[in-house]
């Protein structure tokens, strides 16, 4: 009690008592000291072993090694799509202390353009954190960029250059469409691909066969086990298992005929189909205008995409596989041989054309391209000089239903399967159709239009093309395809080939032999509409149908491009052939955009095609 | 008896002590500077930068300790109340306006620099405990003992709050050392350990928020984040354990050398360390650390009045505390604590309040008893 009154202070036993208290804490420290010897005797003695074994498993890293892609190649061997080694400019951000001083500091060294640093500047933001991988600034370095900045790479810690193969496409817009190209793999692509054999795989196919065929083209996955640092940077390769390159492909394309095809269009838009009647095989399939696919290969910029998409003439746009024509003409043969099949009209039986028609109880007329009427012509004739008036009379007597009927096993209003993207299956209209889709009755007056391929009638080059080639095949419709064989890496080659798509059934043989003669008449008659034009000088027989579209019927439709039809109101022109005509090794299927006329404008393109096939001439 | 000593000594020596530095102590603390450039060259891969770097921050931490060695004991203990009160004022003031660095508020902008207050409180708060303590009768009543908690716990909750939770433990351990030097009954020391533990339970379930939980959970656990603090220590321990008993040799470790430790030259460089230098070094090290120690309590015991006795232990004991903790927690003894190893990790903050506490030893010892009773 004393103690809380009057607390005199004793200094000694406050010495002892810390120093009581003090030697306790110091003896408390040492066994913590004791504690962490213990622990580390634990960790570095008795689990020695364990450690030791999972320390060498960090240092060695399994690493994917990316397959070279596979090299795409014409029917002759040509490259379409090479692979190229280039020198590219990497940062691995974990390693960059300041980026944009970097960047300033590299940018006195080699340029670095606006849609670079955008680009690189996305591809920093789509990385994980802490995934120590280079993103790409540059690619393609000049050799001078090259030597510039190695010389002074150790001043850049995180900057590094990377030899890559590029995609490198040799003959840039000749047959892009078909082909396609490749792009660096997104998130969209990652949804679609198997993500462990595209570990390390930085480009994947985009469009065209390079898409289509991606499986083939990508070939398998390798692994290396490597001694590496956390930075992932490989310092000692200690096992490896080899890729496997994906297979070259070889395509049923001719490049020379792509390359005549292309060039026969001038500045014309438009697209062409050549193929091999018996085998389905596209020899040249061309879309016009084209673009270069490489500029696509490591990122195109946003401005310069949006020029090719929304251009006045879209040259993104597969006019081959995905435009949707009406075929005008070229239908004729068809409904042609529909009517000899069913008695409407006979051979030698003819009508006169006085410049219109018109149906019973209507005041409406139907006109004629011809003003002032043909005359009196068969159906040998009417196609040969493209009568109108002979088919409005034709359709009106054979009735929409019918007339479908005998065109559906030609191919048209369906797709039709060919090995690569965006094919469109045209339109070939009927009541049911036309009930189903616009909830409409159909009028008399859309058969009459429908029968000069017109109104509601669409059809893609790719349908005309094969559609032709069962004509001259007697019937048999070819499969379209563009893969001829493949060659796997191992060295196997697996040929590619395809069996007709069905045979169209006639009653009488020799309706072929009648139709067929008179698509030979209007090349090779002189009242033929591609006589003067194309037969006359012709070295060689051949058959064709010509055909002009009439661009406000198209108006309708909303796929096609309404901006064409405000400027050009001009007509469309095609023509369709096959040649030779008593053995036919090629069709032709053409399509010039408001060209004009088919017999002027398509048909030219389409001898010359067939000209650099049967003579091997390059004009 | 001085004269005869004086005599004796060296001239280096009589220069020291002129400078009011104790030879031993700085001898030790010299050679565990020496061992962190070694290291921090290692665990820089060869990079001589890092070491330039913490040369400099070794030179300012001299400079300081010399600076706070001319302080005499006296002087601390004036000025105790008001560096503890300025102290816990910037902690407000960091909760209210501060910057926040690293993901918690820690930091106080002060226009030239960042500054973290609760640096301050790891010498501040033991200061005036000591300086509380110091002018009274020891061992402390229990209500002086209650003030004592009061001054313990106040920058404890708001370091708390930055969140904080290791900082403000250590800040707290190093007030209550000066307590417990000062005599605090084994009794009353029992009954609040005691009262902790069933306190614990209902602060859990009745009063803490679940966000507050989720904090401590993850202190102690840090393998629930294992791509974060539970990476490191298991990469921490493989460089540890495959150290063996005699080391990968200096620039060898795989661990180290390959980058695959984290914050290996700051909070991991123990790791390095016993990577490279096995059991024996870890032991030598080890050893090293309790002659430090072992120095600062023989200083602590001659200082010539409570106040300094008080805040010498103290600091000693911290020191220690934070060694523990390090390497506890390097190898997976501990939870993940923002605790550097002292005199070694790379870093400016930690070396200065280190070296501004030895340099107060430093003091007392210049200023000890002139006969030891």
């Amino acid at each position: 009690m004393a103690r809380r009154r009057a607390r005199l202070r004793n200094p000694d036993m406050e010495i002892r008592l810390f120093k009581g208290r003090a030697l306790f804490a110091g003896v408390v420290c040492l066994l913590l000291a004791a504690t962490l010897f213990g622990r580390l005797a634990w960790l570095q003695f008795f689990q020695y072993d364990n450690y030791q074994e999972q320390s060498q498993d960090n240092r060695v890293r399994v690493r994917p090694i990316p397959p070279t892609r596979g090299l795409i190649f014409d029917r002759n061997g040509q490259l379409l799509a090479d692979n190229r080694p280039s020198y590219q400019l990497e940062i691995t951000p974990e390693l960059v202390e300041d980026m944009d001083a970097l960047l300033a500091q590299l940018e006195s060294v080699v340029s670095i353009s606006d849609q670079e640093r955008t680009r690189f500047k996305q591809g920093l933001y789509r990385q994980r954190r802490g995934s120590y991988k280079g993103v790409p600034l540059k690619f393609n370095l000049a050799p001078e960029q090259l030597a510039a900045i190695a010389v002074d790479l150790h001043r850049y810690p995180g900057v590094s250059i990377e030899a890559r193969l590029n995609r490198f496409y040799p003959d840039h817009g000749t047959a892009v469409h078909t082909v396609g190209y490749v792009g660096r793999v997104d998130e969209r692509d990652l949804e679609r691909l198997e993500k462990r054999a595209y570990q390390g795989t930085t480009h994947t196919g985009k469009a065209g066969i390079e898409r289509h065929y991606e499986d083939l083209l990508h070939g398998e996955v390798g692994f290396e086990q490597v001694e590496v640092n956390v930075q992932g940077r490989a310092l000692r390769v200690l096992d490896q298992q080899k890729p496997e390159p994906g297979a070259n492909l070889y395509l049923s394309l001719d490049l020379g005929m792509q390359r005549v095809a292309e060039r026969a269009f001038g500045e014309e838009a438009g697209a062409l189909v050549a193929m091999d009647p018996r085998t389905g095989e596209i020899l040249a399939m061309a879309s016009m205008p084209t673009y270069d696919p490489n500029s696509f290969v490591n990122g195109i910029s946003v401005k310069d995409y949006a020029a090719l998409r929304d251009g006045f003439y879209r040259p993104l746009f597969n006019r081959a596989l995905t435009g949707q024509y009406p075929p005008g003409s070229t239908v004729k043969p068809f409904y042609g041989l529909g009517a000899l099949e069913e008695g409407v009209n006979t051979q030698g039986k003819k009508i006169r054309c006085i410049g219109y028609y018109q149906l019973p109880n209507e005041d409406h007329r139907y006109r004629c391209w011809k003003k002032h009427g043909h005359g009196r012509l068969d159906l040998d004739q009417s196609i040969a000089q493209s009568c109108d008036i002979f088919f409005y009379d034709l359709a009106h007597r054979m009735g929409i239903q019918k007339m479908h009927d005998y065109l559906a096993p030609f191919g048209f209003g369906r797709e039709l399967g060919i090995d690569t993207l965006g094919e469109e299956g045209g339109l070939l209209p009927s009541p049911e159709w036309k009930r189903r889709a616009r909830n409409r009755p159909w009028y008399p007056g859309e058969t009459l239009i429908a029968g000069i391929g017109q109104g509601y009638f669409l059809a893609t080059p790719l349908q005309l093309a094969v559609a032709t080639s069962a004509l001259a095949m007697d019937g048999a419709v070819p499969k379209p395809h563009l893969l001829q064989r493949v060659e796997h890496a191992d060295g196997r080659v697996e040929h590619h080939s395809t069996e007709p798509m069905g045979q169209v059934e006639v009653k009488q043989q020799r309706h072929w032999e009648y139709i067929k003669k008179s698509m030979e008449h209007v090349v090779h008659h002189r009242r033929g509409t591609a006589y003067w034009n194309v037969g006359v000088n012709s070295e060689y027989r051949f058959a064709g149908k010509t055909g002009t579209a009439q661009v406000f019927s198209v108006a309708q439709d909303e796929e096609y491009d309404e901006e064409l039809v405000e400027k050009r109101l001009r007509d469309h022109a095609l023509f369709v052939s096959w040649a030779p005509v008593d053995d036919p090794q090629i069709v032709v299927a053409v399509i010039v955009e408001n060209g004009g006329h088919g017999s002027s404008v398509a048909a030219p393109i389409a001898k010359q095609v067939m000209d650099y096939h049967l003579l091997g001439e390059a004009p | 008896m001085r004269l005869v000593e004086a005599r004796r000594e060296s001239l280096p020596v009589r220069l020291l002590k002129w400078l009011k530095l104790d030879p031993l102590l700085l001898l030790l603390l010299g050679l565990l500077m020496t061992l962190s450039c070694l290291v921090l060259f290692s665990a820089g891969g060869g990079n001589i930068d890092l070491v330039l770097r913490q040369l400099v921050r070794f030179g300012v931490a001299i400079g300081v300790m010399l600076f706070v060695a001319q302080i005499t004991p006296h002087a601390l203990k004036l000025w105790s109340p008001w560096i503890y009160a300025v102290g816990v004022s910037m902690l407000i003031a960091v909760a209210v306006i501060g910057v926040t660095g690293k993901g918690a508020q820690r930091w106080l902008d002060l226009g030239f620099m960042r500054f973290q207050p609760s640096e301050v409180l790891k010498l501040a708060a033991p200061m005036m405990v000591a300086w509380y303590l110091g002018d009274r009768a020891l061992p402390p009543t229990v209500r002086q003992v209650l003030v004592s908690l009061v001054i313990i716990t106040v920058p404890m909750l708001l370091i708390m709050d930055q969140p904080d939770l290791g900082t403000a433990l250590l800040v707290g351990s190093a007030a209550f050392f000066a307590l417990f030097l000062a005599g605090l009954s084994v009794r009353l020391l029992l009954a609040g350990g005691g009262l902790a533990l069933i306190a614990a339970p209902i602060m859990w379930f009745f009063v803490m928020h679940d966000y507050q939980k989720q904090r401590v959970l993850t202190f102690l656990n840090p393998e629930s984040d294992p791509l974060g603090s539970g990476y490191h220590i298991i990469q921490s321990k493989i460089a540890i354990g495959s150290g063996g008993v005699m080391g990968k040799g200096w620039m060898n470790g795989s661990q180290s050398q390959l980058d695959f430790l984290p914050e290996q030259s700051t909070d991991f460089i123990f790791s390095v360390f016993g990577e490279e230098f096995g059991l024996v070094g870890s032991l030598l090290l080890l050893l090293l650390y309790v002659l430090v120690l072992a120095r600062c309590l023989r200083i602590a015991s001659r200082a010539q009045d409570s106040y300094a006795r008080l805040l010498a232990g103290s600091i000693s004991l911290t020191f220690f505390v934070y060694l523990f903790v390090n390497i506890g927690m390097v190898s997976g003894l501990l939870p993940v604590v923002g605790v550097p190893l002292p005199m070694v990790s790379y870093g400016g903050t930690s070396v200065v309040t280190l070296a501004a506490g030895f340099g107060m030893l430093m003091s007392v010892n210049a200023n000890k008893r002139l006969m030891n009773r």
